[in-house]
């Protein structure tokens, strides 16, 4: 099955591990993965913030660079949700006919990485014998709401040998990230995420599973300041290390500075 | 049907109090949301109370309909949606049945027309002392005021809205107004107000209110009400109460009077059955409401109470504005505060900070179209578009679609400043192109990782801060984020109370790369493993 991977300009520049796990669980699953080297952003932020010409030039760029994909797979949720829900939406006619067919195909294509190995490849990782170990809790990111995902990654975890899953108080509550309101309303922003690092904290959890890398930098920086020594992981790096495929990094990723 | 009355007064001007929504324009929200952060008794009273109701809520809909609930927010959205597409044929219906039990009905286009036609009403009929059951509209027109102004008495009955009306507070949550407040505030207020010693136990308290509720009632000349639903097949008005005041005051005194916003139409009784379901479950976790109330026309000959009139204004105060396609789904909302309860941004900053008087999501979408953008320019964008709003709303408001078509409209009308608009068109072409992108990343990636090597003056730091990893970890190039305690520019407001990862040494390019990635893309994905998975 041909797969290309959509990295997010997140994720290549601020977790590149999480893009490199994708890679190699999928090949691991017989996946071919390419990468398309021309993509760029999807333009959430100018969508969201309601610049939607700017949104629809990165859109029509995002669909040209994986027009010839069959299937296209990213490890962010709130990426996948802005192909899936919002594109098709950016150019509804009188928009572009042939583009708004083309955002529709392109929408049908995409697919969050957890949501790809449970729905789309239907995977046993259950009989892949994973070893894993170690007390991990999932966040639960909001745009995975819009794509239809509930369990998916915490089903995937749960069949890792030696993982101790641990549910985490208020896992569906968001963690205020929400791309630039974490810095246009700070104090809103921080006051969500300390109740967010707190209840990471009270869990007792020694690695956060996200499937977002916005959720992960907001988290893992709220932590690190309140000095709560946790890792972050994302889930395709989770299943890589359980499978063998990357170094398994047992100390925490983001040490808690003692201030 | 009856003609509103004519020629129409203008109500006295309002008198002006410290009202917490009387707030100058263009609205600020930072202010009062870092002053509700920094309260930790709000913290408490709003954190609580909005989460055990928004569990509540969804322990209450699995357990009744488990799978259905989704379809059961479907049906009920479609009905309203059904309702508003064809609203001109239902308001037709509505009024002549309305009309023919016996209700006079009245047209509002504005706050000032209801307020008239209401005081108007007041006036004809020598009334005296009104009771007023809890109703949103008539908070969004300031009746209130307008009344006590031509000396009419008037009583809030419903006991969060009468705890307010003696503190001179306003409501900060659609259902439950005084959820800023606790029970030790209500009984100071009624130490203060009516004279009675001081307790905090609930039972006593609603003892004390009742008995004095109980004398307004009995001498109440005019009672004033919202109204849940408008059914057009029968006419009638629908009161979802749980003390009880709302029928109190709308069958002992001799005028009723219902305000209803023009959205409130649903075709026939079989469809209240649909949203009695879900209104009751969405704002309490309550299956049904204690007094449902169902208002077809005045006291008939054969009955034994009853109000001698009923008057029902129609108010429209800028919602067939709304009413537009594109925000046409917003008249869905019942007001029934399952997205206040369950936005995590109201929970934090509570219903004042919205600065109107409808708060929450719901508030943030409606208060800028109903009040001008311009004057609420915070609203649409102090939101995570987290979406949680969207999943608990009975009637399927898709509100994060709303806030980001809101947003469009700023950018399109000038409302967004000029910097923000240069910001985001440089952001945009930065990304749009390969090369530009690259660029970019690589700016970003030598900037943030210089400024983290620097280290922070003002932070102290432990020697495995900035760049170098703690000692038992390798040192990946693609996962050694060093982190910034002090960030520049738009940045440093995401540090002033947490950290900021820098990218990492290299890119996922990078690796892809090395691993011959870009040569296998010209050899059309004949690529073979280099090796690099073990």
């Amino acid at each position: 099955m041909k797969v290309s991977l959509f990295i997010t300009c997140l994720g290549d520049s601020y977790f590149p591990r999480a893009g490199i796990a994708t890679v190699k669980v999928l090949e691991r699953l017989g996946c071919e993965v390419d990468f398309p080297a021309a993509q760029t952003c999807c333009g959430q932020p100018m969508h969201n913030n309601g610049f939607a010409p700017e949104a629809r030039a990165l859109a029509t760029r995002m669909i040209r660079v994986f027009e010839m994909s069959k299937f296209v797979v990213t490890p962010s949720g709130s990426c996948a949700a802005m192909i899936r829900d919002c594109y098709p939406h950016m150019f509804e006619p009188p928009h572009n006919a042939a583009l708004f067919k083309q955002a529709q195909s392109l929408a049908a294509r995409t697919f969050e990485f957890s949501e790809f190995l449970v729905n789309v490849l239907k995977v046993d990782l259950a009989a892949m014998n994973m070893r894993w170990h170690g007390r991990t809790t999932y966040h639960y990111s909001c745009h995975l709401r819009g794509l239809g995902i509930t369990d998916e990654a915490v089903r995937l975890l749960k069949t890792i040998n030696g993982l101790e899953f641990i549910p985490l108080e208020n896992a569906h509550e968001c963690c205020g990230f929400g791309g630039t309101f974490a810095t246009k309303y700070q104090q809103i922003s921080s006051a969500m995420v300390r109740d967010k690092a707190a209840a990471i904290k009270a869990s007792g959890a020694e690695t956060v599973v996200s499937s977002e890398s916005g959720c992960t930098m907001n988290i893992a920086g709220a932590c690190r300041r309140a000095g709560h020594t946790v890792g972050f992981k994302s889930l395709p790096e989770i299943i890589a290390e359980a499978m063998g495929l990357m170094p398994f990094t047992d100390s925490p990723r983001v040490p808690g500075v003692s201030a | 049907m009856t003609p509103s009355p004519t020629p129409l007064t203008p109500p006295p001007a309002a008198p002006v109090h410290e009202h917490p929504l009387n707030v100058p324009l263009p609205y600020d929200l930072k202010p009062r949301a870092a002053k509700a952060i920094g309260d930790i008794r709000l913290q408490q009273f709003v954190g609580s109370a909005t989460k055990a109701k928004d569990h509540g809520r969804r322990d209450g809909f699995r357990d009744v309909f488990g799978d259905r609930y989704d379809s059961l927010r479907t049906l009920a959205g479609d009905i309203k949606q059904h309702t508003l597409d064809h609203l001109d044929w239902y308001l037709e219906r509505f009024i002549d049945n309305a009309a023919r039990a016996g209700v006079q009905i009245h047209y509002a286009i504005d706050a000032n027309e209801a307020n008239a036609i209401t005081l108007e009403i007041a006036r004809r009929n020598q009334c005296r002392l009104c009771v007023k059951s809890k109703s949103m509209v008539t908070e969004e027109t300031g009746l209130v005021p307008a009344l006590e102004a031509i000396g009419v008495e008037t009583v809030e009955t419903d006991l969060g809205e009468f705890i307010l009306q003696l503190d001179h507070d306003a409501p900060s949550h659609i259902v439950t107004p005084m959820i800023h407040k606790d029970r030790t505030a209500v009984g100071r207020a009624f130490t203060r107000e009516l004279g009675v010693p001081y307790t905090d136990d609930p039972a006593t308290l609603a003892a004390i209110a009742r008995a004095h509720l109980r004398e307004k009632y009995r001498h109440a000349d005019l009672g004033i009400s919202g109204a849940n639903f408008l059914i057009a097949q029968t006419g009638s008005i629908v009161l979802c109460t749980n003390e009880g005041n709302g029928r109190f005051c709308t069958s002992a005194p001799r005028i009723h009077i219902a305000i209803a916003g023009i959205e409130k139409l649903i075709p026939a009784t079989e469809h209240l059955a649909v949203m009695l379901k879900m209104l009751a479950r969405s704002s309490t976790a309550q299956p049904i409401t204690c007094y449902t109330h169902m208002i077809t026309g005045p006291r008939r000959e054969d009955e034994h109470d009853g109000p001698d009139q009923v008057h029902l204004i129609l108010l429209d105060n800028g919602r067939t504005e709304i009413l537009r396609k594109e925000t046409r789904e917003l008249l869905r909302c019942i007001r029934c505060g399952a997205c206040l309860n369950a936005c995590p941004v109201y929970r934090r900053i509570g219903g004042h900070s919205y600065g109107a008087v409808y708060s929450g999501p719901i508030g943030a979408a409606i208060t800028p179209l109903l009040k001008g953008l311009h004057n609420f320019p915070d609203l649409p964008h102090a939101t995570s578009l987290c979406g949680a709003c969207f999943e608990a709303c009975p009637v399927k408001i898709d509100l994060p679609k709303q806030f980001i078509m809101l947003r469009k409209k700023m950018v399109e009308q000038g409302i967004t400043d000029l910097r923000t608009r240069a910001v985001y068109r440089l952001w945009g072409l930065m990304l749009r192109w390969g090369w530009t992108y690259r660029a970019s990343s690589w700016v970003q990636r030598r900037v943030l990782r210089l400024l983290a090597r620097r280290g922070d003056s003002r932070r102290v730091m432990p020697p495995t801060a900035g760049l170098a990893p703690p000692a038992k970890v390798r040192a990946d190039p693609f996962e050694d984020n060093a982190w910034l305690s002090h960030a520049p520019g738009p940045l440093g407001e995401w540090t002033k109370e947490r950290d900021f990862p820098t990218p990492t040494a290299r890119s996922f390019r990078d690796w892809w790369k090395d691993r011959g990635g870009e040569q296998a893309e010209v050899r059309g994905g004949q690529r073979e493993g280099n090796g690099d998975t073990r």
